[in-house]
């Protein structure tokens, strides 16, 4: 029994899913970090499955692209972690609640 | 006629109002300034003679001088233009207005000499001649009213000339504020006779392109209204004449818009002179004399204007009866004198009017101008109690007022005898037309003679104060509360007057409670001041001799020499025969006033414009003879009687009343100005200001105060929340288009 498109896309919706569950309830900056790249990766799994049952390499170019962002993303996003927890001592997203240090 | 020297005439004054604004309060050197003022209304002078007199001229020929300057409003059937026309009426008007003004200007270079303001003050007056000359040389009455409203502009200027003093604002807001109401009626009449006419100008002018019949033209087509009341009420010429005469009311100032005149002498002498006594204040009388042919449609109007010119006369005069500053004394003898045109008006006597207009502006202006000069060498004194004995010390002034006096009183051979004796007598014998009973016009004269019997009362009274029986200036301080004491000195030297120089004709610049005592004298003013009074004076004296009637010239010579009315005949209106205003179509049907078409005389083919001469009656030669001795005795009774009163006791207490000018100032207060003033704050300040315009302004901005209080909830600053939302609108865009899609 070969894999449909459809278990590709019910994983797809399954990480995305948690990836936004986590984003919105998790108060850790490093796991809302995580779970971002989790989204990230849940629709670069629905990009090649697509590009493979239509026979068309753009939804793969689109995951290089998505690739990309996701380091400079993870680049920049990693620095401000760096700098919140230097000022702040925490990595509760809910005590940088204003932007006055 | 075509000539463009006419607009020279209006122009001149606004262009040395121009240099004197803006070159002037540079240079700030008096004789320049001086010399532009005066050079300018000198100019239009030597114009308007020119225009007046040279072959052709306005005051010679029957068609009036036209000069289109530039087209202005054309809409439809609408025109008005900047154009000017200078017929025989505006011709005499013009003559006497720039006359007397350059010698006011004369006087007033010397008056106003060291205020700080000079080169405004005359910039001003400069302006004030230019509407002045626009006013009455408008060939529409658009132009007019902008003349009109002109003349009350630079009125509120130069009422309100001393800056620094709450009351003379408060009299320039006054008078512009009075002005209002009547310039209302001016504009409704200007409207209905548009409505009325299809048009507002005074001549046809086809070189000018338009077409058709001027409004006075148009009128005459008009059925005579009936003697009624309704016709008031029935948008013909009735209303408009009686809406006119609102105008007229306000801007000559009589009964009840008369208020304002009194206290506009809250500025300076000459302008009270020029504006308010010679030449602004005689509009309203220009104006209905210039709509005499609608006037003569409206007999209703007419007995209106003369019941309410003689009610002003004989109320004024008892009023300057008891006044002890010396300008509120000729102020109200101004109201009452404009009573006198009014009355002359409404017994369709325009010319006798006008010529009082004339008369009285050479009297009336030497007089201003000799209370100036005393003003000025009682060092900014004005009130009458603290002057007495000074005809030792300003001859020439005293002189030149004593001729002003006579004139005024009415004592023959000087101006106001002839005008003043022609109105009465045109009053006594006031056709029926716009009086309803030969009683009611006897009883109109009656109200005129004890009028003329007042006027040389008080005007007795106030030579005597001023200028005979004990010197009461020793005893007082310089003028601390003299209304233009402070005006002077305020930017010259603070050197003390000394007795010695006295006769130097220099002028002593005193503050305002200096004391005087001993050792400052009054003097005798400069010539600058004294010269016109001389012109004026000779004027006064020999001014009344244009307008001689036949009646009294007969005596001495067979030649018929009432010059003013051959010149003035052609430009007024005659009111149809007395039949209460049966319909008399087409202007040819209108006949003469009664009392001017009798047997023919030689003297018809004698007088200057044959077709207009009237010839008299030895009855009615007689009748007038007997009423001129009559206003002689009067004139007589009143200089002996207030000779006799005043001279004992100059300082006489007399009614309370009168003195307070029938509290007509606290009536108007309490009946008008406390209730407006009361609704301004109770109701449209705090009900409508606070609550409709305020409450609305103040709801809009806390409705966007609170939705932005609500919004502000969702920026809590909280990271997860944003996502939250990010995720809200994500499943709701997701939504809407599954939603769409289903649908689909």
């Amino acid at each position: 029994m070969t894999p449909q498109l459809s278990w590709y896309l019910a994983v797809s919706a399954a990480l995305f899913t948690i990836g936004v569950t986590g984003v919105i309830i998790k108060r850790n900056v490093i796991g809302m970090f995580m779970c971002i790249e989790l989204m990230l990766n849940a629709v670069n799994l629905t990009f090649v499955a697509f590009a493979s049952f239509f026979q068309d390499t753009t939804g793969q170019l689109f995951v290089f692209i998505v690739m990309t962002v996701a380091a400079a993303e993870a680049a920049v996003g990693l620095g401000i972690i760096i700098a919140i927890f230097r000022n702040r001592e925490t990595l509760d997203v809910d005590e940088a609640s204003i932007l006055k240090l | 006629m075509e000539n463009n020297l006419l607009s020279i005439i209006i122009f001149a004054p606004l262009a040395g109002a121009a240099i004197n604004w803006f070159l002037g309060r540079r240079v700030r050197d008096e004789r320049f300034i001086g010399i532009v003022a005066c050079g300018a209304v000198a100019t239009s002078a030597i114009v308007a003679f020119y225009l007046a007199f040279s072959s052709g001229g306005a005051l010679r020929s029957e068609l009036p001088i036209l000069d289109h300057v530039w087209t202005w409003l054309r809409v439809g059937r609408f025109h008005a233009d900047v154009a000017l026309a200078m017929d025989r009426l505006s011709g005499t008007y013009v003559l006497f207005v720039t006359f007397v003004g350059f010698l006011i200007h004369v006087f007033a270079v010397g008056y106003m000499r060291g205020d700080s303001g000079f080169y405004r003050f005359f910039a001003f007056l400069n302006l004030f001649m230019f509407a002045m000359l626009t006013l009455v040389l408008a060939d529409n009455f658009i132009l007019m009213f902008v003349g009109w409203e002109g003349v009350g502009l630079c009125s509120y200027l130069l009422i309100g000339y001393y800056l620094d003093r709450k009351e003379a604002g408060d009299a320039a807001k006054k008078a512009f504020i009075t002005n209002r109401i009547g310039d209302w009626g001016f504009v409704m009449g200007i409207l209905l006779t548009f409505f009325v006419t299809g048009s507002v100008s005074f001549f046809a002018n086809p070189a000018s392109g338009i077409p058709g019949e001027s409004a006075l033209q148009a009128i005459k087509h008009l059925p005579v209204d009936g003697f009624t009341w309704h016709a008031i009420f029935a948008g013909g010429a009735t209303s408009i004449a009686v809406l006119l005469f609102i105008g007229a009311a306000g801007k000559s100032a009589q009964i009840p818009l008369y208020v304002w005149l009194p206290d506009a002498m809250a500025g300076p002498t000459p302008v009270s002179a020029l504006i308010h006594a010679a030449t602004m204040v005689t509009a309203g009388v220009y104006m209905i004399v210039r709509c005499s042919p609608i006037f003569v449609q409206a007999p209703t109007a007419m007995f209106i204007v003369a019941v309410i010119g003689a009610a002003t006369a004989l109320f004024a005069a008892t009023i300057g009866l008891a006044q002890n500053d010396i300008k509120k004394v000729l102020a109200y003898s101004t109201i009452s004198q404009l009573g006198y045109m009014f009355l002359a008006c409404g017994v369709g006597a325009f010319i006798a009017a006008i010529f009082h207009v004339i008369t009285h502006a050479f009297f009336k202006a030497l007089l201003f101008l000799g209370s100036g000069s005393v003003i000025n060498g009682m060092h900014h004194e004005q009130d009458m109690r603290q002057m007495g004995g000074l005809k030792k010390y300003m001859p020439i002034t005293f002189a030149t007022m004593v001729t002003g006096w006579l004139a005024i009183s009415g004592i023959p051979i000087f101006a106001g005898f002839f005008s003043k004796d022609e109105i009465l007598w045109k009053v006594w014998s006031a056709p029926a037309f716009s009086v309803p009973s030969s009683t009611a016009s006897k009883i109109l004269w009656g109200v005129g003679a004890l009028t003329a019997l007042l006027t040389a009362v008080y005007m007795t009274r106030m030579m005597v104060m001023t200028f005979w029986g004990e010197e009461r200036f020793r005893k007082v301080q310089a003028g601390g509360e003299a209304d233009e004491a402070h005006a002077h000195g305020v930017d010259v030297d603070q050197q003390l007057h000394e007795a010695s120089s006295v006769t130097s004709g220099d002028r002593a610049h005193h503050q305002p409670g200096e004391p005087v005592a001993g050792t400052h004298e009054p003097h005798e003013s400069p010539w600058v001041m004294t010269l016109p009074l001389i012109v004026l004076a000779v004027l006064s004296t020999v001014g009344g001799l244009i307008g001689v009637p036949y009646a009294l010239s007969s005596i001495f010579t067979q030649r018929d020499v009432n010059y003013i009315e051959h010149t003035l005949e052609p430009a007024v209106a005659t009111m149809p025969a007395a039949n209460h205003g049966a319909a008399q179509p087409g202007p040819e049907l209108i006949s003469r006033a009664p009392q001017e078409t009798d047997s023919a005389s030689p003297l018809h083919t004698l007088s200057e414009s044959g077709a207009g001469a009237a010839a008299h009656s030895v009855e009615e030669i007689s009748e007038e003879r007997l009423l001129a001795l009559v206003s002689v005795v009067i004139a007589l009774l009143g200089i002996a009687g207030g000779w006799m009163v005043f001279r004992k006791r100059p300082l006489l207490q007399l009614p309370r009343i009168l003195e307070n000018k029938y509290y007509v100032d606290e009536i108007y207060d309490a009946a008008l100005i406390r209730p407006v003033e009361v609704i301004s704050r109770e109701g449209l300040w705090k009900i409508f200001d606070i609550g409709v315009i305020d409450g609305l302004l103040h709801s809009i901005g806390d409705v966007v105060t609170e939705a932005a209080r609500l919004a502000r909830q969702l920026q809590a600053g909280f990271v997860r929340g944003y996502a939250a939302i990010i995720l809200a609108g994500a499943l709701i865009l997701i939504g809407f288009f599954a939603y769409v899609s289903i649908l689909r």
